[in-house]
């Protein structure tokens, strides 16, 4: 039975200028990476939320609107309420040495935990992390004290690399061998690595970001070509998200209404 | 061995209807449906407008049962017959409407009988019991027989199509609501929607969880009530009876045709059992015939009416 946790905010730290961090009094040793939890904020609403550490229990937010504004307003000491964890996560091969994860915007707190999972297990990880300027930048720290090597790319050049972090995965995936590749940001960048890694014969995963509203694989509000990111997802192979008519290319709305992009 | 069933005129391979609300706010999630084992699937319920629904949080699971208060997000009747239009799949789609009156079930029914051409639907449904939406089902009174008769000879002035009006346990009298539908022109009576509404406290924070305060009940909790209301409406009405509320297996669906339904329909199944349920039910179903010496459904439906 999937219960409502409530328990205290135990630290908030600010990642960058709108992305903070809160750390959770809670063990949820059952969390897995990929996976995501439904936070409800009394009074404001309820959202999806990617788990970035299942001990301490960590998420970080970007507020960009109601539901992110309130969370990124709490306090240590705060009481915080969520449902969950839901979805797939993200699976790694079996006998796996090495991984590599591609992240952008708050993409990369999932693959954090994933990477932070792979370095306890002896699986090797390199990142790369993309951005649109250097004050976008986020879990650079954290990432470096997991990977073995991390790369960083802007679109505006003010950190590491100019440019998107295609050329970045591109010379790793030519230059090494890693059994995987996760995706998980903007979806044409998800899409992007998703036919690299195609090109290459390599798997990967990706990770969607849908309009959600049940988190359990019952309203429909989240499908993607007949799927549920909810429940399906929001992990999928690049080959499933690639035959998908709507991947990188639309979005339903709260209302179910396609746009496209 | 027959699931067999016939849906006004149309072959359905089993009695097994996606319930609405439940997965299908796409073509292709309905289409998915079917791949997983449907007969006959429900599109989610239009209104006129396009509606967000309410804030979150939308649904709690609860013992042995899910309380939901979406407040019918939907694209608007012309967007969704748009999204749910070309249908040619073997299955049956029903398109469900909601009004807040009956001049705006009429006006739907008409968008959707202008749209029957290349719609490919095999009937309407029209619902009157939502627990949980201000203006519409039973928070508008929709569930008295009265209101039931009225709405339903507007929308029959308005369509050529099959109509089922889609009922509440929740509201006493479950009989005569039906015989009120029957009446006036309706086709077949779905029994029913979710039962309440109830409400869920969370004790930590000293509030209602959902969103909207209260919410509907559906899931295998809610079973014995639904089977009831099925038994009740048999004795009220000739017209066929879909069951739906808590089908969570071979033997709920056996029960409720038993009671007296010649479909039945199921959604929180999808949460329980996932995707794959509706075609593991009928498998059940099967099973069960085969082991008891029944060979059609027609055997079993309203048996356990002397
Ligand atoms: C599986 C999954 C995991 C997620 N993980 C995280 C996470 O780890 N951290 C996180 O911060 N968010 C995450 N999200 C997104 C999050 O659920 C909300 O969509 C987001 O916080 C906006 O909600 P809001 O109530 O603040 O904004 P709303 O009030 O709903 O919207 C306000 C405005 O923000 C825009 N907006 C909505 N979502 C986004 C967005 N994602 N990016 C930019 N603008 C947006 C809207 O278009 C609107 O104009 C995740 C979503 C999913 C489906
Ligand atoms: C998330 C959710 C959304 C629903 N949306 C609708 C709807 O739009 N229209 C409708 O007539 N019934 C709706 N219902 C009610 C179901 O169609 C069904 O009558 C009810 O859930 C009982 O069946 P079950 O126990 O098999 O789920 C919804 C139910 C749930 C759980």
């Amino acid at each position: 039975m999937i219960k409502i946790h409530t328990n205290v905010v135990k630290k908030v730290s600010e990642e960058n200028y709108r992305v903070k961090t809160i750390e959770v009094e809670h063990a949820l040793e059952e969390a897995l990476p990929g996976q995501f939890l439904m936070v409800w904020m009394p009074g404001v609403g309820e959202r999806p939320m990617s788990i970035g550490n299942g001990y301490p229990l960590t998420m970080s937010v970007a507020n960009v609107g109601k539901v992110s504004a309130a969370m990124t307003a709490l306090r240590p000491g705060d009481m915080i309420s969520y449902r969950g964890p839901f979805g797939k996560p993200f699976a790694v091969p079996k006998d796996a040495k090495r991984i590599l994860v591609i992240g952008g915007g708050y993409g990369v707190v999932p693959l954090y935990f994933l990477a932070k999972r792979a370095k306890e297990n002896d699986i090797g990880a390199v990142a790369v992390l993309g951005a649109r300027a250097a004050k976008d930048i986020i879990y650079e720290k954290q990432l470096f004290a997991v990977c073995d090597e991390v790369f960083i790319t802007t679109d505006d050049g003010s950190r590491g690399k100019k440019g998107t972090v295609m050329a970045e995965a591109e010379m790793l995936i030519r230059s090494k061998k890693f059994d995987c590749a996760y995706a998980c940001g903007p979806e044409m960048m998800m899409k992007a690595v998703a036919q690299l890694c195609r090109q290459h014969g390599m798997p990967c995963q990706v990770s969607l970001e849908r309009y959600m509203k049940c988190g359990m694989g019952v309203c429909g509000s989240c499908v993607v070509d007949g799927k549920t990111v909810c429940r399906d997802g929001p992990v999928f192979s690049g080959e499933e998200a690639l035959a998908m008519g709507e991947f990188g290319k639309a979005h339903r709305d709260a209302t179910g209404v396609l746009h496209e992009r | 061995m027959g699931l067999e069933s016939v849906m006004f005129g149309r072959k359905l391979k089993n009695p097994m209807i996606l319930a609405s609300g439940i997965l299908g706010m796409t073509r292709a999630s309905l289409e998915a449906a079917c791949e997983n084992g449907c007969g006959a699937v429900t599109a989610k319920s239009l209104t006129l407008e396009p509606r967000k629904g309410h804030e979150g949080p939308n649904i709690v699971e609860v013992e042995d049962g899910l309380l939901n208060a979406m407040g019918y997000p939907n694209p608007g009747i012309v967007a969704g017959l748009k999204e749910f239009g070309g249908w040619k799949r073997s299955e049956a789609l029903i398109i469900s409407i909601v009004g807040k009156n009956k001049e705006e079930f009429a006006e739907l029914a008409e968008k959707v009988d202008a749209a029957q051409k290349t719609l490919g639907a095999t009937a309407i449904e029209a619902v009157m019991s939502c627990p949980h939406t201000p203006g519409y089902g039973t928070m508008a009174g929709q569930g008295a027989p009265e209101c039931v008769a009225s709405i339903t000879s507007a929308i029959k002035k308005k369509t050529e199509l099959p109509l089922i009006i889609k009922l509440s346990p929740s509201v006493p009298g479950e009989g005569k609501a039906a015989k009120a539908a029957e009446d006036a022109g309706a086709d077949a009576i779905n029994m029913g929607n979710s039962l309440g509404p109830g409400m869920v406290i969370d004790i930590h924070r000293k509030r209602p969880f959902l969103g909207f305060g209260v919410g509907g009940m559906s899931g295998p909790a809610i079973k014995p009530i639904v089977i009831r209301c099925v038994y009740d409406v048999y004795r009220s009405v000739k017209i066929p009876i879909i069951g739906t509320g808590g089908i969570n297996s071979g033997r709920d669906a056996i029960e409720m045709m038993m009671a007296g339904a010649t479909w039945v329909s199921a959604g929180s199944t999808a949460y329980y059992r996932g995707p794959e349920a509706f075609g593991q039910i009928c498998r059940e179903m099967e099973a069960w015939m085969k082991s008891n010496g029944v060979s059609k459904l027609k055997g079993m439906i309203g048996a356990a009416h002397d």
